[in-house]
């Protein structure tokens, strides 16, 4: 025995190694469900690495920094970023108030409804990748120390990036959407129609389950759906590149992502979620005009002179102006303190658009509702918890719209802030 | 000084200086690790594997390359977010067989190298794509269009690469 085996050494240490390597690995598969618990040789694996591509991003912009501010054209960089960074916000805070918008009309159907928006981000640099083609992951340059926890969205303002993956203390791993263990919830922005993102193991990003019987075209805008609880709804994830038939009953909808994956530089987690719970009593007529100045943040209170200034402008102006940017279809800016500053003789004008909630015992309530299929068996590209968020029925976005309409008034104009075109 | 002999051809065996040997391959996962980010085309090598190939060619020991191409593989797996083992086992292969091919062959010559590193490119992606499938259930295509101009250009990467760690050779 002992001949052969001295006989066959390499071999047998090359057996023997990958037997332990095939050992571990099965461990890890069987235990793949306490991936949130990081593995310290994962911890030094990458507080190896990490320094060295922190020295270079540091060299690097200490480098270009120095060029830009200083030696080229000083301060317009600092002013161009803060520029970008208000950009940012504004595109956020667009985003939000176009889906206000569109939710404010379906609330006509709707007695209750939950959703989340952003309310705090993090901007964090991407210092580095998994170092495969296969694996498409980045690493970040904030981590636990800056608040960052497992499953937080990570976004740039074209739209969502991915989600983290693996906290350090420092630095973090983001899983972006178009690796193939990612899971989004989605929906194509239009019809509504919900799905589940997910990459492929060449790098694409498609939009699955969705039934065939559909129509989805492209160029679609795809956003989220809120529904995996992760990112919240209504940000952009991209347009629909390509629609084809899929497996079983499905769709096979080929998503080009808003955010250029390869070339990421600065991202933004969203460290903080604000729920939003608004509960509608049944059988009071509200109006949805009022519920979306509710949810519109208002504007701060101008100072005496700009005051002062409006208080000249002929009375009537500020309606005129507003029922012009109405009929554009463009989000209004709202006066001070939402709905208490709206005359009261809009309420009993308008009464166009007045939304009647539907009753539990109306014909339109119990149209049957038609649901995202959702996955018999727990999808394992979901990640978690996320599985089983998508496709629940927890708010407006779970659910298509009846077939057949409620017996609600739908408001003639287009804005909530004309509600009274008169 | 011991020196490999083998069927009458007398082969060289090289050794590294500790930095050489720990540098090398931390330098090359970093890169890989990096690079990527500003040139998404790089995404197409393999570094980690190309220093492989070279420590286990050179040292012309079957144990000490399965041994590197283990190190390499494993530490590459823990900068990712699949599992601990699948770069490792498919590098360790590779290590095995390309240390095992240098006692054997002269593979010092250009041609030869490239030749040898579009091999084991395609050996180390059949071993990892066995791995990902079988063990993991990653859902992977084999695509052998991909497999052979990625191959190639590792293999053009690689001689370049071979001849400047030429340098840090060190003869027994």
């Amino acid at each position: 025995m002992e001949s052969v085996l001295g006989r066959y050494r390499n071999l047998t240490i090359l057996v023997g190694v990958l037997f332990l390597q095939v050992l571990g690995l099965a461990v890890q598969v069987k235990r793949s469900a306490d991936a949130e618990n990081t593995r310290l040789i994962r911890v030094w694996a990458v507080d190896a690495i990490t320094p060295f591509e922190r020295v270079v991003v540091w060299a690097q912009n200490g480098t270009r920094d120095l060029w830009h501010n200083y030696c080229f054209l000083r301060g317009v960089r600092a002013e161009n970023r803060q520029l970008k960074q208000q950009i940012e916000q504004m595109r956020l805070d667009q985003v939000r108030l176009s889906e206000d918008a569109q939710q404010a009309h379906r609330l006509q159907q709707l007695l209750t409804f939950k959703e989340q928006v952003i309310a705090k981000t993090v901007p964090a640099q991407v210092i580095g990748s998994s170092g495969s083609d296969l694996s498409r992951s980045i690493y970040i340059d904030k981590g636990s120390n800056y608040g960052i926890k497992p499953d937080m969205a990570v976004i740039t303002a074209g739209g969502i990036v991915g989600k983290v993956w693996i906290v350090y203390a420092s630095t973090s791993l983001v899983l972006m959407i178009n690796d193939q263990t990612s899971g989004v919830g989605a929906m194509i922005e239009k019809s509504r129609l919900q799905g589940v993102l997910k990459g492929t193991p060449d790098g694409a990003v498609i939009l699955e389950r969705v039934m065939s019987d559909e129509q989805v075209v492209p160029g679609d805008t795809v956003v989220s759906s809120g529904g995996d609880q992760i990112f919240p709804k209504g940000l952009p994830v991209g347009t629909v590149a390509k629609v084809g038939p899929g497996r079983e009953m499905f769709l096979k909808i080929e998503v080009k992502p808003a955010a250029d994956l390869n070339r990421l530089e600065e991202v933004l987690v969203v460290t903080e979620k604000q729920e939003r719970n608004e509960v509608v009593d049944s059988g009071v007529r509200v109006r949805a005009a009022d519920i979306l100045a509710q949810r519109l943040p208002s504007v701060p209170e101008k100072p005496a002179i700009a005051a002062g200034a409006a208080a000249a402008k002929a009375p009537g102006a500020g309606d005129a102006d507003a029922a012009e940017r109405g009929t554009r279809g463009e989000a209004t800016p709202m006066t001070t303190g939402g709905i208490s500053a709206k005359p009261q003789g809009s309420r009993q004008s308008g009464t166009q658009s007045v939304a009647k909630i539907p009753d539990e015992s109306s014909p339109a309530s119990q149209a049957p509702k038609k649901a995202v299929p959702k996955p018999a068996t727990r999808d394992p590209g979901l990640n978690g918890g996320s599985a089983d968020a998508v496709g629940s029925n927890d708010g407006p976005a779970q659910t298509k719209p009846a077939t057949t309409p409620p017996p609600v008034t739908q408001p003639n104009t287009p804005s909530p802030a004309t509600d009274d075109p008169h | 000084m011991p020196i490999t002999y083998t069927s009458g051809e007398q082969i060289e065996v090289y050794r590294f200086s500790i930095p050489v040997t720990v540098g090398v391959p931390l330098l090359a996962l970093f890169l890989q690790a990096f690079v990527p980010r500003r040139f998404p085309f790089f995404s197409i090598f393999d570094l980690p594997l190309l220093v492989t190939i070279f420590f286990a060619m050179a040292r012309r020991n079957p144990i000490s390359g399965l041994l590197t191409g283990a190190a390499i593989g494993l530490t590459q797996d823990m900068l990712g977010t699949y599992p601990i083992g699948i770069y490792g086992i498919a590098k360790t292969v590779v290590g095995y067989f390309a240390s095992s091919l240098g006692a054997k062959l002269d593979v010092e010559n250009a041609g030869a190298r490239l030749l040898v590193t579009l091999g084991f490119y395609l050996l180390h992606a059949a071993v990892y794509f066995t791995v990902a499938r079988g063990m993991v259930n990653m859902t992977l295509n084999w695509s052998w269009v991909h497999g052979i101009v990625a191959g190639l250009a590792n293999a053009v990467l690689g001689v370049g690469l071979y001849f400047v760690l030429d340098k840090f050779k060190q003869r027994t």
